[in-house]
């Protein structure tokens, strides 16, 4: 018996030694990446389907902008570059509110099919169909008519502003003039899906067929669903049928659905990704400090924020929330707990053309003589509000925010953390104080930031709402000449920071590893990286 | 023995009902709802989104079409992954965990059941305090801070395994996650056998196994073993069923492809389908896991043997 333990003693031996040996890997994966030219990406998470008309996120635009092609490209180097895509060309109306594309001939499905005017006309029947239920469908409200068609008012989709003018032209009319139209066709909203796959597995308006599983999807993009494996991977592989397939210099990109970014950040550093999805904050320093050459620290078109429930007590008055604002430290913030975010000094980030005079200061003596005017002198008397945060947010930003109103104003604020769904479901029924929040822009216009503060708006619920503001926006909307548009914002955006029904605290920003190997890939503001203008330059691994 | 098993199945398939019954109404009083997003879906489209997936109709009918569906193995759609069916998902992330559970549990039985069996044969000597001041602090070591240790020397300093993913070909890759999974088992697994050995150690006929010259490894592997794994044996069933069934944390730390993951985001965004599913799978594990037990616990132990007959 002793005997047969010692044979099992040894083979277990033998069998830690050859997993030694085997674990020594000669090569890591970013090598092998850069040999077989696969870019090797974390992307935060698994996406939720596939289907452009299914999802709302950032983690599947990533996958589906590899799949599929928009009528305008995207420019490795320029946010405001407009780079034809599935459309060689287009024009518009003198005052924006009709456009015309130009597709291109000869640019193919990657099963052949060729891709007409009607793929895209069926793709936005399809997303405003009321039985599709998609989640996302407001992105295509710019289309006339396209509200009340989703909403069943209308039933004859002849009637949207969608007209397929020849298998090549496709005619969009818009409710108001878009001058920024083109940067919106960028967003997956907008992309074309294959009529002819979609209804091989389904009807149009069916929401879960198998059309976009991997050996079903078809796509009009630079690469082809090769795999995805739940949780573990998605690779999708060069389609050589695209109509620009010689200028991809990269034969695949592997996204792994990495949530924890510490685990991203060690892998990263162990050789296994080309780019990781995100540095926790606390670790952007050490990073920056140990390997300043992987760090990539670039600005993103978004706003965290905290919203105001202005229809509590207290809240309901302008002057106590411009006094929270004033007494709030933004630069320490942001170099202390969120380090690698900028401090912001307007609600909207800049973005092309539109730059707004800074709004947002930082003055305590202020914020204390607006305290007391507004009946709470040296924070005597002022309710004991709770800030709302869900499971996306980070402990130590309400905390500083504790101590910073404590310091400034002589307040207390308690901390009330829900799971996410909670969370959500507690601001839109208006159960909160003040809660932590967030924004990413969709397309590089101010409306994107702007519009949700309108009355109505699902995305409002802050029990604030103003006339002139609406008119303001309405004026803006109607407004031809692009800079007097972004002058009308600006007053818009002047007057929602008066009346401050949110607390803007800083500009959303990237801070993520970036392998040298894989060049081509420079700053944008929408973070829409086109991979297919990825290239490999060999350079040593992170150790 | 026989009789018992189906006594004991009869009793599992009550259990998975009234755990069907309990997890679907309690999922209906969990606030939030399964259609919140961060971008507010507009509410005619979340009421469309309802009455698509029957979310719209009264809790009596929904619970009926659940029990029915899963009566013939379908498990339904999930709502979180926009359609995607459960068994589907269980199918892709089961083998996973299962495969990450069964590593690790060998690793345990392993390392767990000699190192009780040598403290208890070493009793009150440096050995056995040593075996147990391990086995405590491995007790103690939550995996969220073990894993992280690992993978930052064995995985990114030393360069020995990968340091996340999980390839079902490639053993380097399982090495980190199931040394973080199975040392905690290895752990209990050890006092639990050094608790049972002792036990069988001060019986009458270990002393009369003793006095005829029987020598000590003999006295250990052939005389006490069987009697001193009781203990254990009761514990390895529900704890397999429990560490096959995936772990948030070894799953995050290490990038594992497991269920874990999937039944904590379906709790965090109220997916009741997939709620569901995992938990009937898991309760059927447990259930499994506990007949096991018995039965290994009834051959290992003749006197329960007898008083099961």
């Amino acid at each position: 018996m002793l005997g047969s333990s010692m044979i099992l003693v040894r083979y277990m031996g033998i069998a830690i030694l050859s997993l030694l040996i085997l674990a020594c890997q000669k090569e890591t994966q970013v090598e092998r990446g850069n040999r077989e030219k696969i870019l090797i990406v974390g992307n935060g998470g698994d996406p939720k389907s596939l289907d452009q008309h299914l999802v709302t996120g950032v983690i599947e635009s990533k996958v589906i902008g590899t799949l599929f092609e928009g009528l305008v490209g995207d420019d490795a180097q320029s946010d405001t570059a407009m780079p034809p895509g599935a459309a060689e060309r287009w024009e518009h109306n003198a005052d924006y509110t009709q456009w015309t594309f130009f597709l291109r001939k000869g640019a193919l499905w990657s099963d052949g099919a060729p891709v007409t005017a009607e793929d895209f006309a069926f793709a936005y029947h399809r997303m405003l169909h009321p039985d599709m239920a998609a989640p996302y469908v407001e992105m295509l409200y710019f289309i006339k008519n396209a509200e009340a068609y989703n909403r069943g008012e209308l039933t004859d989709f002849s009637q949207v502003g969608v007209k397929v003018i020849d298998p090549f032209t496709l005619q969009i009319n818009l409710r108001e003039p878009v001058p920024y139209l083109p940067g919106v066709t960028r967003h997956y909203t907008w992309f074309p899906v294959p009529k002819h796959v979609i209804l091989r597995h389904g009807k149009m308006q069916q929401r879960f067929t198998a059309w976009c599983e991997p050996g079903n999807i078809v796509g009009n993009g630079a690469f082809v669903l090769e795999k995805w494996k739940l949780n573990d991977h998605i690779l999708v592989k060069k389609n050589p049928r695209y109509w620009n397939a010689q200028e991809v210099k990269i034969e695949g990109v592997k996204f792994l659905p990495i949530e924890n970014f510490y685990t991203e950040t060690r892998a990263f550093l162990a050789g296994q990704l080309h780019t990781t999805y995100q540095i926790p904050p606390d670790l952007v320093e050490k990073i920056g400090r140990e390997y300043p050459q992987y760090l990539r620290k670039e600005p993103y078109v978004g706003t965290r924020f905290m919203r105001f429930n202005t229809t509590r007590p207290g809240l309901d008055q302008a002057k106590v929330r411009q006094a929270l604002s004033l007494a709030f430290d933004r630069d320490e913030l942001c170099a202390t707990v969120m380090q690698g975010f900028e401090a912001c000094t307007s609600y909207t980030p800049k973005m092309g053309d539109y730059s707004p005079a800074p709004v947002l200061h930082f003055d305590p003596a202020k914020a204390r003589q607006l305290l007391a005017e507004a009946g709470y002198p040296g924070g005597k008397g002022f309710p004991r509000y709770a800030i709302l945060m869900g499971s996306g947010g980070t402990r130590s930003t309400v905390e500083a925010i504790q101590a910073m109103w404590k310091k400034h104003l002589n307040i207390l604020v308690d901390v009330r953390m829900m799971d996410q769904a909670s969370y959500i479901e507690a601001q839109q029924k208006l159960d909160f104080d003040m809660a932590l929040a967030g924004w990413i822009g969709d397309y590089l216009d101010p409306t994107t930031f702007l519009m949700m503060w309108t009355k109505g708006n699902g995305n409002n619920n802050t029990g604030w709402s103003s006339k002139a503001y609406e008119s303001l926006l309405q004026k803006a909307a109607h407004q031809a000449d692009p800079r007097v548009r972004l002058q009308v914002f600006e007053q818009a955006e002047k007057l929602l920071m008066d009346e401050m029904p949110i607390l803007p605290f800083a500009w959303q920003a990237r801070n993520y590893l970036h392998h040298p190997s894989a060049q081509g890939w420079h700053p944008l503001l929408l973070d829409n990286h086109p991979f297919s203008q990825v290239h490999f330059e060999p350079t040593p691994t992170p150790r | 023995m026989i009789s018992l098993f189906f006594h004991r199945l009869l009793q599992g398939g009550l259990v998975l009902l009234a755990l069907f019954t309990l997890t679907f109404f309690l999922c209906r009083l969990l606030p939030g709802g399964p259609y919140q997003s961060e971008k507010a879906i507009p509410e005619h489209v979340k009421q469309k989104m309802m009455e698509q997936d029957g979310y719209h109709l009264p809790v009596h009918q929904q619970y009926m079409r659940r029990l029915s569906g899963v009566a013939r193995g379908d498990l339904g759609l999930s709502i979180r992954l926009s359609g995607r069916p459960v068994n589907d998902v269980i199918a892709q992330s089961f083998p996973v965990s299962f495969q990450l559970g069964v590593v690790a549990m060998i690793l345990a039985i392993g390392i767990g059941v000699p190192a009780g069996v040598i403290s208890a044969w070493k009793k009150n000597t440096a050995i056995d305090v040593m075996v147990m001041a391990v086995a405590m602090i491995g007790l103690c070591l939550p995996s969220f801070v073990i894993g992280p240790i690992l993978a930052e020397t064995m995985g990114r300093s030393w360069q020995w395994f990968p340091v996340m993913g999980w390839d079902e070909v490639d053993p380097s890759t399982w090495v980190l996650p199931m040394v973080t999974l199975g040392l905690v088992y290895a752990a209990y697994l050890a006092r639990l056998t050094r608790a049972g050995m002792l036990d069988t150690l001060s019986q009458d006929f270990v002393r009369t196994a003793h006095a005829k010259g029987v020598p000590m490894h003999r006295i250990l592997i052939k005389h006490c073993l069987r009697g001193g794994l009781v203990p254990a044996a009761a514990y390895i069933g529900p704890a397999f069923a429990g560490i096959i069934s995936g772990s948030l944390v070894i799953e995050s730390v290490f990038q594992v492809p497991g269920l874990g993951r999937h039944f904590v985001k379906a709790i965090e965004t109220n997916d009741v389908n997939m709620i569901m599913g995992i938990a009937l799978l898991y309760g059927g594990l447990v259930v499994l896991g506990n007949i096991i037990s018995d039965l290994l616990i009834l051959w290992l132990n003749p006197r329960a043997r007898s008083q099961s007959s």
